[in-house]
């Protein structure tokens, strides 16, 4: 995939506001220590200002939750002894931002880790990546490279951490870090009271991390030069499927998402729907698809989210949108870590039932069983992950009810075409 | 003070007396396993949910005090 960010033409950071923004990811790569400090200047110290900066920045976390990340450093701040866990794990097969970030500006992400560090009082920086990801030698040069230069006081580690869907999640991954399968476990404790070794534990997205670099060097004032008052700064998107030019784009929070769809060559009237947020975020119909603005807000409100930052566009021809969710419902049921009842059995049978539903559910009974389930999943799992599949699998019956009904007349469709919803293969859970 | 019901569903293996027992707030899914009403206990009904609680095998479910003014 290419990357897709608008150049400025100057050296220095571009004035926030453009659209689209390059802050994140600057027109070409960073790699070394000094590229980057030539784009970006120096790293200031954190400083006891940092946290009210981060506070009135607004920024909000990149892995999925987009959580207030102030609130998160305060909690962990506010204790002793604390480690930073630095999530690279990027578990949604539809994105890639995180990986196109850490290999276009290694040090940004490591800068923003010092930083956190350095806010939360950790000592120890530990920074997790996707078992065997391409970016770990690049962020391993770039280590050495500060090492050489004596440039951070903060001990680093680099670890590959299991690729399930679920493994990324903040509970699984520290337990995994103890020692323990990659799996969800049920909080409290919550990482920020008892992670890493027992330890207070800040978990936290690189792409948040890098942000925190930039409001570390330019301040929250200029961080909210970009987006919206209710969502300020910039997000990477990764957008997929039915566009002409896929790829990672940083765009500012609050835009419309019929812009960024037709900034990467598509028109919503020409597709089935759109996917925004991943496999726990909701499918939208072209219509709503074209109004709707990319805020944590008002995303919320249309019952999806943001999430990561994924965006898939469905085509109207060629494939068939019902057997794609089917097959990615499917992949999701044997994602689960099979420990809550609820997201084992409802999964497998939801995933059953969408089966049905692109074979031809003539009784129509395959339909309202599905929908007595997804109103089953609720808060039923030690981590979200029914709830997500949940949402995933409802907006889509929302959204492809045409395909639905015709299913039910005239069975599968004969050509499914090329996939548009990724299901890698994964392993196992250490 | 008023208590609630939490559920750690790892724990969870659907023996599902817990819903026989405290059939107000403890229904159960298509697989036996039980659905928790979140809502706040009635001092009246207490005594129902601390039995649901206590014949659980596995400890999976507990009675938790809520949070006083919690906004």
């Amino acid at each position: 995939m290419s990357t897709g960010t608008s150049n400025t033409g100057t050296a220095t950071l571009p004035a926030a506001g453009a659209h689209p923004t390059a802050r994140l990811l600057p027109p070409a790569a960073k790699r070394s220590l000094a590229e980057h400090l030539e784009w970006f200047g120096d790293l200031p110290a954190a400083g006891p200002a940092l946290l009210g900066e981060v506070e009135r920045s607004g920024l909000r976390g990149k892995g999925g939750a987009r959580f207030p990340t102030a609130t998160k450093l305060a909690a962990v701040a506010a204790r002793r002894r604390a480690v930073l866990v630095a999530n690279g794990t990027e578990g949604e097969p539809a994105s890639v931002k995180d990986v196109v970030l850490m290999s276009h500006v290694p040090h940004l992400v490591l800068d923003g880790a010092v930083l956190a560090a350095e806010i939360v009082g950790a000592r120890e920086v530990i920074l997790c990546l996707k078992r065997g990801s391409p970016v770990q030698p690049i962020l391993e040069r770039a280590l050495a490279e500060r090492r050489g230069y004596g440039y951070d006081a903060i001990e680093f580690r680099i670890v590959g951490a299991p690729n399930r869907y679920v493994s990324g999640e903040e509970t699984a991954l520290v337990h995994w870090l103890n020692g323990g399968d990659a799996k969800p476990m049920f909080v409290p404790p919550r990482p920020f009271e008892k992670g890493v070794d027992g330890r207070p534990t800040l978990v936290q997205n690189v792409e948040t991390l890098g942000d925190l670099a930039l409001i570390g060097r330019f301040g929250a004032a200029w961080y909210r030069s970009a987006g919206t008052p209710q969502d300020p700064g910039t997000t990477l998107v990764t957008l997929s499927g039915a566009v002409s030019k896929p790829g990672v784009y940083e765009i500012p929070l609050g835009s419309g998402l019929g812009d960024v769809l037709r900034m990467a060559g598509a028109e919503c009237a020409d597709l089935a729907g759109v996917l925004v947020g991943g496999y726990f975020g909701a499918w939208m119909a072209p219509a709503a698809a074209e109004k709707v603005r990319l805020g944590v807000d008002e995303l919320r409100r249309t019952g999806g989210g943001l999430g990561a930052g994924i965006i898939v566009a469905m085509p109207r021809r060629g494939t068939c949108a019902l057997a794609e969710v089917s097959r990615a419902t499917r992949w999701l049921a044997d994602q689960n870590a099979g420990q809550c009842g609820a997201c084992v059995n409802g999964l497998d049978a939801i995933a059953g039932a969408m089966e049905t539903l692109v074979a031809g559910d003539r009784s129509g009974q395959a339909e309202s069983l599905l929908k007595r389930w997804l109103s089953m999943m609720e808060g039923r799992g030690a981590c979200k992950h029914p709830d997500g599949v949940a949402r995933f699998v409802a907006s889509s019956l929302r959204v492809f009810q045409e395909e639905i009904t015709r299913h039910r007349h005239a069975g599968p469709c004969r050509e499914t075409g090329a996939p548009v919803l990724p299901t890698p293969k994964t392993g196992g859970w250490r | 003070m008023s208590f609630r019901l939490v559920l750690n569903p790892i724990k969870c293996v659907a023996h599902g007396m817990c819903a026989e027992l405290f059939p107000e707030r403890i229904t159960l899914d298509d697989w036996g396993y039980p659905i928790i009403d979140p809502k706040p206990i009635p001092k009246s009904l207490e005594d129902h949910a601390r039995r649901a609680v206590s014949v659980c095998p596995t400890l999976a479910l507990v009675l938790e005090q809520e949070a006083r003014a919690k906004a």
